[in-house]
């Protein structure tokens, strides 16, 4: 199972010369970390981390936010065309991505956000499965609590902010990794977006590095590694939310 | 005591969904539209943004492709294993694990972690361990007196490559998605079909398989749709090529093709809307399929 991603390490770590051996040698000899500061240095790879932390980071906040406030109209408040309005979202889901894809393209391009940050974070937002496990998750706070707190005199808005997000944390750190993993991981979308270097996210920029490093694999694989990471650490921090958030939605509709 | 609407609660309700009705509306449904749209224009051009010829001849061109014909018998090729080798290897693994709470929670980190790789970064790795001349893979096959095999540019082996590699990222979450079903079957059933001295083999076939049904359609449905999808893996995999001889050109990564490299939007928007057909219908299926879950 972690096979290939031992074999990554051990490969990041081997000279020029040890990585292109065949057969191929298991262990490296000395170990070379200095491959990691070459690889990182090879490519703007500072500038491709920063974009994809920016990236990730808006994208999330913002999908948090706009997620919450929807969720929250469709799970607590009535109004006109509640129903109709919530299928029509759910039938959003049915679309996929790659559908999308070459509209985006042109109304980011007309809209001059070719190659910006703008179209890169903006379009990502509109995601209906986030608001779809707040949702659920509000409704699953008892409307006694919220009725406790109209009687003490709380708007809606309070009743959100004071009442309903503490106890669906658990949900909003579910969501909150998600997005951070699909932002990050996102291939297709940065990859069309963008075209400079400026912009790149780690995913393209990686990419974008084979075809620069050719043969030298030991720097692919520390590049590789060096990619990984933040990403790992974020999971082994949030690994209970994770699972415990994706068990729920592989059950419910 | 539900309270009905007012025009209040609904302007107030409105505001609060402004954001994502603007998103949606703006990155979802005025695309989807402009696709179908697109999918039309038999002369566009992008710079101009101006549209000269409008009919059905960007779908009659991809009905005559050849390559559109070899990206969906690829694809159709490539879900035909991938989706019952992971739902087969998945299910194996959780009953395994399901055995052992305690060894399943030491495992679990390991076995999801390809969830979180960046797709890029993994699929190098793949790359890096089918090279013909210094890769793993071949290594192995060297000390097991096997020959070895140029995995990345023989189309005939591409596709296992590919395969492989698929298999490996998606283990994880089918896993979890299999133990949420297995956790689901009450326990006392099992109980008393040991007392009713049924071998484990029929407790299997007889119990544990039919209750899991929905969950493994549900897996099969999941794993078939992202099929379908398929473009990073591939992209990364054969650097930026659809495989060697074309041989795992998917529809996903035609679509690209057509759009980014050929500027050819009518052809890539038309064939968008086939794919967009095929999931309609696979993933209508999988609704109803849930549905019928439900009534267990």
């Amino acid at each position: 199972m972690v096979l290939p991603l031992l074999w990554m390490l051990t490969t990041a770590l081997k000279t020029s010369f040890e990585a292109q051996q065949a057969p191929p040698v298991l262990f490296p000899h000395h170990w070379q970390w200095q491959n990691f500061k070459t690889a990182w240095q090879a490519a703007p790879f500072t500038r491709y981390l920063w974009n994809s932390l920016l990236v990730a980071f808006l994208v999330t906040i913002s999908q948090l936010v706009i997620s919450t406030l929807a969720a929250y109209a469709f799970a607590r408040l009535q109004f006109y065309g509640k129903r109709v309005l919530f299928i029509l979202c759910l039938t959003t889901l049915l679309i996929p991505g790659e559908m999308l894809l070459i509209p985006n393209f042109v109304t980011i391009t007309q809209l001059h956000w070719f190659d910006t940050y703008r179209g890169l974070v903006l379009p990502p937002l509109a995601n209906f499965f986030s608001v779809l496990l707040l949702k659920q998750a509000f409704e699953s706070i008892p409307t006694a609590i919220y009725q406790a707190a109209r009687l003490d005199g709380a708007g809606d808005l309070r009743c959100l902010l004071s009442v309903g997000l503490p106890l669906v944390r658990p949900t909003l750190v579910t969501v909150g990794l998600l997005q951070i993993i699909a932002s990050w991981n996102a291939f297709m979308w940065p990859l069309v977006a963008t075209n400079s270097e400026q912009y790149r996210t780690l995913p393209v920029g990686l990419q974008s590095f084979t075809a620069e490093a050719g043969t030298q694999y030991q720097l692919l694989m520390a590049a590789s590694t060096l990619a990984m990471i933040p990403l790992i650490l974020v999971y082994l921090s949030g690994q209970r939310y994770l699972i415990q958030g994706l068990s729920r939605t592989g059950l419910k509709g | 005591m539900k309270q009905q609407p007012t025009l209040r609660g609904s302007l107030k309700a409105y505001l609060y969904l402004l954001p994502l009705l603007t998103a949606l509306g703006l990155f979802t449904f005025y695309p989807m539209v402009k696709t179908l749209l697109m999918s039309l224009y038999t002369r566009y051009d992008f710079l101009t943004d101006h549209v000269s010829q409008i009919g059905w001849a960007n779908f009659q061109f991809i009905w005559h492709d050849p390559d559109f014909h070899l990206a969906l018998k690829n694809t159709v090729v490539f879900a035909l294993w991938v989706v019952p080798l992971a739902t087969i290897l998945a299910m194996g693994c959780a009953l395994l694990l399901a055995r052992n709470p305690w060894f399943n929670r030491l495992l679990r980190t390991i076995y999801f972690l390809p969830f979180v790789t960046s797709t890029v970064a993994i699929s190098l790795v793949w790359n890096w361990l089918f090279q013909t001349d210094y890769g793993l893979i071949n290594a192995m096959r060297v000390w097991l007196g096997q020959t070895r095999i140029a995995w990345l540019s023989d189309p005939h082996y591409a596709m296992v490559a590919l395969i492989s590699l698929v298999l490996w990222k998606s283990l994880g979450v089918n896993i979890l998605v299999m133990l949420v079903g297995i956790s689901r079957i009450d326990q006392r059933l099992y109980q008393v079909a040991i007392l009713d001295e049924a071998s484990p083999h029929q407790r299997f076939w007889h119990l544990t398989l039919p209750l899991l049904k929905p969950t493994i359609a549900l897996v099969i449905l999941m794993t078939t749709i992202a099929s379908f999808k398929l473009f990073n893996e591939v992209f990364v995999l054969f650097q930026g090529s659809p495989g060697p001889g074309k041989s795992t050109l998917t529809v996903v990564f035609y679509l690209y093709d057509k759009f980014y490299v050929a500027y050819q939007y009518g052809i890539a928007a038309a064939a968008s809307v086939v794919l967009f057909v095929i999931l309609l219908t696979l993933t209508a299926l999988q609704w109803w399929v849930r549905q019928g879950a439900w009534h267990d």
